[in-house]
């Protein structure tokens, strides 16, 4: 095997930094290089993406034992310099990214890589902060790879501009800067304590704590903890999140779909490794689960309350995050492996309906969505000092990206309920899996021999009412979308777009197909979750995993 | 100095709390701007407080630590430093952007009635 791909953990921060930084020296008008630039970074941390799943997964045992691979950055050993770390939870969730990211470009190719400027390097910054985050293997670099995601989504927030942009990207910015202040005095809290940043060191050295820096070192992870939940968009951390989602762009919106999951991964991460050990775990515990319990309730009640397509799908993710952390805070065994399966399920639902969404907004009825969008002055080009691009035009459109398709308020429909079954968990598409699994899980045989607990209980009553709410809200939005007998316009769709609908809502299908390798896959990864001595014993014993030649 | 030191931080922290739970978006950023520094000198603080010793060992072969400061949060100040210049600078953009869009400078775009 070629020693080279030992760096192969690098290439997903290096490429989209690469691609972004040339992204900024393009002008506009050579649009065409800019499209494939784009195209070939994201393919590329695709192709990585799949590679290091592959690697950590039992099929080549020979380059990563155990299925931990551990690259440290500079040849510095671990504790003192800052090591990546793929395991199977962050192969899984690059590759996850990285499909959402193909189908979001390829979407915006159609209209909104033009709305706006350096769209596609802010792009490539989300994707850069995004696999950072989940490689790294240090907490501090954590924090900066969370800058670096948040950034850019602050960018692409904003793609587009117009009042409700700017106005939801005030308060984003704000309680996103006042989340990150707070992650940095967790991170400086447990650095004071245990005198280090790296997530293996800390995890070795936090049990040998004495009485009272364990009083120390648990607020310092109690406040860590709070930033993550902000990311995540747990109650009551989230007011700010449907109206920024419902305002974004619809790539945009399904890229940011996939955000709030960083903030249950990061959890989940740091949440393993410091777990169970001599003493109690500092991390995680009851409130996490009665939290998570507390946002599925605002979810449902927020998705009912909605009559607008987007914040409704907003409403729904969190709903999502709820449920993930309820299943991870629920504190029942085995619950690992269904919830990760929830959130492939999920993240890829949810994009795809974001996306859906971006095309049902030209069927709306134009009465009053118009006065709400009116053309209004382009702020961030006056801000980056730009050119103004060609505002969109959709006759001079339809000939330069693609054909429009026939039957589209048919095709808009079957990606609608598609979608819907998806996001509510019903038969027979992968959502209904995902939370059968949940519940099994959950009602299944206990350790202790008794029946299931009452936390059990709990979460299987909200996981079946929230599956009712949804599909009461969305059919309800459904009808009057494409039912009503109201006077509107045919929307004119175009490959493009509705090809990476397809294209997420067709994975979701192949993982309904391909369930039992992707539920084994996921189990050896919460095996592996299971076991933090096995990732801190990969990570503190790589002294220079890549040998110079 | 730690009593000196905390207090410093903690009225830092205090008064910007206090500013960014204002309305207005200018009272905002300079509540979000003493909240950094209030971080920053927390973030430095983690490294124990001492004077007169060098963060970088020298070649006189004396390697006590205790002799040494600890030069890691040193480090961490400077990236939170730039990273909270950069955002706050993006910050300041979406302000000048909302009160150009909506006329007032209200956190919500609007006065609120009353």
């Amino acid at each position: 095997m070629n020693p080279l791909i030992r760096h192969a953990p690098l290439l997903p921060i290096l490429v989209p930094l690469l691609a972004g930084t040339l992204l900024l020296l393009v002008p506009d008008a050579r649009r065409a290089l800019r499209v494939s630039l784009a195209t070939t970074s994201t393919l590329i941390q695709m192709i990585t993406a799949v590679g290091l799943l592959w690697l950590t997964s039992d099929a080549v045992p020979d380059i990563w034992s155990e299925g931990i691979g551990v690259y440290a950055i500079g040849n510095w050993p671990a504790p003192l310099g800052i090591v990546l770390v793929v395991d199977r939870l962050s192969a899984l969730m690059l590759t996850l990214s990285a499909t959402l990211s193909v189908a979001a470009l390829v979407y915006s190719f159609a209209r909104w890589d033009r709305v706006g400027v350096h769209y596609h390097a802010l792009f490539q910054f989300l994707l850069m902060g995004l696999n950072g985050a989940f490689l790294t293997g240090d907490l501090f670099n954590l924090f900066v790879f969370f800058e670096v995601l948040l950034a850019a989504s602050y960018g692409l927030l904003l793609h587009g501009s117009g009042a409700a942009r700017v106005k939801s990207g005030l308060h984003y910015i704000t309680v996103n800067l006042v989340a990150s202040f707070a992650f940095l005095i967790g991170v400086a809290t447990l650095y004071a304590v245990a005198g280090t940043l790296n997530m293996a060191d800390l995890a070795a050295r936090w049990p040998t704590l004495s009485a009272s820096d364990r009083q120390l070192f648990e607020v310092g992870a109690a406040i860590l903890g709070i930033a993550f939940l902000v990311k995540a968009g747990s109650w009551p951390l989230n007011f700010w999140l449907p109206t920024a989602y419902s305002s974004a762009g619809a790539p945009v919106a399904a890229m940011f779909s996939i955000m709030t999951k960083v903030g249950v991964y990061a959890i989940l991460r740091v949440g393993s490794i410091l777990g169970p050990a001599d003493a109690p775990s500092p991390f995680g515990g009851p409130w996490l689960f009665y939290i998570a319990i507390a946002t599925m309730l605002f979810g449902i009640a927020g998705m009912l309350a909605s009559p607008h397509l987007g914040r409704l799908l907003a409403f729904s993710v969190i709903l999502s995050t709820g449920t993930l952390l309820a299943a991870v805070g629920s504190g029942i065994v085995h619950m690992t492996a269904p919830a990760l399966y929830y959130l492939l399920t999920s993240v890829l639902a949810a994009g795809a309906f974001f996306l859906v969404v971006g095309m049902t907004e030209r069927v709306r009825t134009r009465v009053s969505e118009l006065a709400d969008e009116a053309p209004l002055p382009p702020v961030t080009y006056m801000a980056f000092r730009a050119g103004e691009p060609h505002p969109p035009d959709d006759e001079q459109e339809d000939g330069e990206v693609g054909i429009a398709i026939p039957a589209a308020m048919a095709v808009l429909g079957l990606c609608f309920i598609c979608c819907v079954l998806l996001i509510t968990g019903l038969p027979p598409l992968s959502g209904f899996i995902a939370k059968f699994a949940l519940l099994t899980t959950a009602l299944g045989p206990t350790a202790g021999g008794g029946g299931p607990s009452l936390d059990a209980w709990v979460l299987t009553a909200l996981l079946l009412f929230s599956g009712l709410a949804g599909v009461t809200a969305l059919t309800r939005v459904g009808i009057r979308l494409f039912w009503s007998r109201v006077a509107r316009t045919t929307p004119r769709l175009r490959i493009m777009e509705v090809a990476p609908a397809m294209f997420l809502i067709l994975l979701c299908t192949a993982m309904t197909v391909g369930a039992a390798p992707v539920m084994s896959f996921l189990q050896s990864t919460e095996r592996m979750l299971g076991d933090p001595q096995l990732y801190i014993r990969s990570v503190l014993s790589s002294n220079g995993a890549v040998q110079s030649p | 100095m730690e009593i000196v030191y905390a207090l410093a931080v903690g009225i830092l922290a205090g008064s910007g709390i206090w500013l960014l739970l204002r309305p207005r978006t200018f009272q905002v950023i300079m509540g979000l701007a003493l909240l950094s520094y209030a971080v920053n000198l927390f973030i430095f603080s983690t490294g124990r407080l001492v004077l007169d010793k060098a963060p970088i060992i020298g070649n006189d072969g004396a390697t006590l630590p205790s002799l040494y400061a600890d030069p890691v949060p040193q480090a961490l100040v400077l990236t939170a430093i730039v990273i909270s210049f950069a955002t706050t600078a993006l910050f300041l953009v979406v302000l000048l952007a909302l009160r150009g869009l909506s006329g007032t400078d209200h956190v919500d775009g609007q006065e609120q009635d009353g």
